[in-house]
């Protein structure tokens, strides 16, 4: 019984999934990042998996894999950053508490 | 072989799904990030599984010892460990509900779409995927590099900038000034 694509597509929605479950409805910034963090990795779950099954490919997935981690890493730096400056702020990182902007 | 291929899978997606339920379920902060590694180790195992042992190898440098230490660095700092979800019940149900109907959508998808991928590519040699990724990064993708590694300039400043804070003025002395002036 062989490891089809369909099993790392299977593993990568429902990576997808959870990190959209955490964005969703978690409201602390730190959990927040945590869950985009999952959606980037199930993206490039799907990216290698296509690389490798696909016939004829050359390292170009694997390429964009890395580009998407470099990508994720220089994002997680500026919202830590976002998290920390509105921590020094509003001393709360709730992000449902922080409403001095609305009317 | 073939089954032993598949065990490791089983095991891999197992330990990558059940700590990123965790990571999703748990009020714990701290045990929320230190879930987030395991799944981080796992996906980096099933990318080399799959072939591409440089991205197996970045991922677990640059997420593990990068992204995942940031983010404990911004849990320490703000100290806010117990943040369970505070939104009202109804919205996490209709939030999961919501996910339930897209996985319940995509994952049939998944099944019936002809791919036109090879069944299984145990045919296909694995080699070491170094020397090919950098050859094709300074050869057809020349630009997308180069724009990346002045983005991370860019983050790197820009994060440093962003989380500085207010620098404070300095006190101006006004009393010599005064006397100075009469």
């Amino acid at each position: 019984m062989a490891v089809t694509l369909e099993h790392y597509l299977v593993v990568s929605i429902t990576l997808f999934s959870l990190g959209m479950f955490i964005v969703m409805t978690r409201r602390n910034g730190i959990r927040m990042l945590m869950g985009v963090e999952l959606i980037l990795n199930s993206a490039n779950l799907n990216l290698i998996a296509f690389n490798r099954y696909l016939p004829g490919m050359d390292a170009s997935g694997n390429i964009f894999a890395v580009f998407v981690i470099m990508l994720a890493a220089a994002e997680a730096a500026v919202a830590l950053a976002i998290v920390l400056a509105i921590f020094q702020q509003f001393s709360t990182i709730q992000l449902d508490e922080i409403s001095s902007m609305k009317h | 072989m073939d089954a032993l291929h598949s065990i490791i899978f089983y095991i891999l997606a197992a330990i990558v799904l059940a700590s990123a339920a965790f990571t999703a379920f748990s009020s714990n902060l701290v045990h929320a990030a230190f879930s987030l590694l395991f799944t981080f180790f796992g996906l980096a195992c099933l990318y080399i599984q799959l072939g591409a042992d440089f991205v197996g190898v970045s991922q677990v440098v640059v997420y593990v010892g990068g992204i995942l230490v940031l983010l404990l660095f911004g849990v320490m700092f703000t100290g806010s460990i117990a943040g369970g979800i505070t939104r009202q019940t109804i919205q996490t149900k209709w939030s999961a509900f919501i996910l339930v109907v897209l996985l319940a959508v995509l994952l049939p998808i998944v099944y019936v779409t002809p791919w036109g991928v090879m069944d299984s590519p145990q045919n296909k040699e694995l080699t070491s995927n170094v020397e090919v990724i950098g050859k094709l990064l300074l050869t057809d993708y020349l630009l997308p590099f180069e724009i990346a590694s002045l983005l991370l300039l860019i983050a790197l400043v820009g994060a440093v900038v962003i989380a500085r804070g207010e620098p404070k003025a300095p006190e101006p002395s006004e009393d010599e000034n005064e006397t100075a002036v009469v």
